[in-house]
């Protein structure tokens, strides 16, 4: 395996998902190239933060809105009949 | 309602995140949220729980944000997926530049709020066809078949947009997370 080769079978490596011999070759050319073996190692990490990241607040005044929105429309389309 | 309300508190902060990571602008963002929990609220008996709740969500911000990009694009007849997929081969890949060690772990770096402000403008550069892929996938957690599919795309090409913008963002992140001292140079790295 090449590094270009490396670099095309990245995502399923990473994802745990690459087919078993691929994933020999892939780890017995790591094995033998440290930038290869660095650029993994990175990949790992900026997904790993990225996952590990918190979801943005909504601004309040935006979610007052929202929770509004939601309850006005409740009522206009589930109106007691009678 | 109350039960529907609840589902809102639990979910309501990733579908603005969705959307304002897409949309980059918080008027629209606030306008895709808005309409996907009342678009989810109206279409609730359709939900079948084949996927999760939180993906059936995401799939309606999506849908929602792609098409404020497109109006934005004066993309209203052509897919902006359909008229770029020939592009995304693996052969035009670029190959990684900047390669080091990082300086400290994901675990310490994550609560850092330089590191994510970092995180933000990284993706923000990625450009319109990659960072919905990547925020699909790796931030919320969706698989390769669920991002192809909220995103109208072909799971081959998810598969090479995601590398995309994961080698972009590996690259721009370890030029500042990166130790300089442990770089290995890439003239080194062509065999």
């Amino acid at each position: 395996m090449k590094c270009a080769e490396l670099l095309a079978a990245l995502n399923e490596y990473v994802d745990g998902t690459v087919d078993p011999a691929i994933c020999e070759e892939f780890e017995q050319h790591m094995a033998g190239c440290n930038p290869c073996q660095v650029v993994v190692d990175n990949l790992r990490q900026t997904i790993t933060l990225y996952k590990g990241g918190k979801p943005i607040e909504l601004p309040a005044p935006f979610r007052l809105r929202l929770h509004a929105a939601l309850r006005q429309h409740w009522k206009k389309t589930h109106r007691p009949k009678g | 309602m109350d039960a529907f309300e609840e589902l809102t508190n639990r979910y309501e902060r990733r579908v603005y995140s969705l959307a304002l990571r897409l949309l980059r602008h918080e008027q629209d963002a606030e306008d895709v949220t808005q309409q996907t929990f009342l678009n989810a609220l109206e279409g609730l008996e359709n939900f079948r729980g084949e996927a999760s709740f939180a993906t059936w969500l995401l799939r309606i911000a999506t849908h929602a944000a792609l098409k404020v990009i497109r109006k934005r694009k004066g993309l209203d007849t052509v897919s902006l997926e359909e008229a770029t997929e020939e592009t995304d081969r693996y052969d035009t890949i670029p190959h990684p530049e900047y390669i080091a060690d990082w300086r400290q772990s994901p675990e310490e770096l994550v609560h850092q709020r330089e590191v994510q402000r970092l995180l933000e403008a990284a993706l923000a550069r990625l450009d319109d066809r990659h960072r919905p892929v990547f925020l699909l996938r790796d931030v919320e957690g969706l698989s390769v078949r669920e991002t192809a599919e909220a995103l109208g795309l072909s799971e081959a090409n998810t598969k090479v947009r995601l590398l995309r913008a994961r080698l972009q963002l590996r690259e721009e992140l370890t030029r500042t997370l990166g130790n300089p001292a442990r770089r290995v140079i890439r003239g080194a790295h062509n065999h």
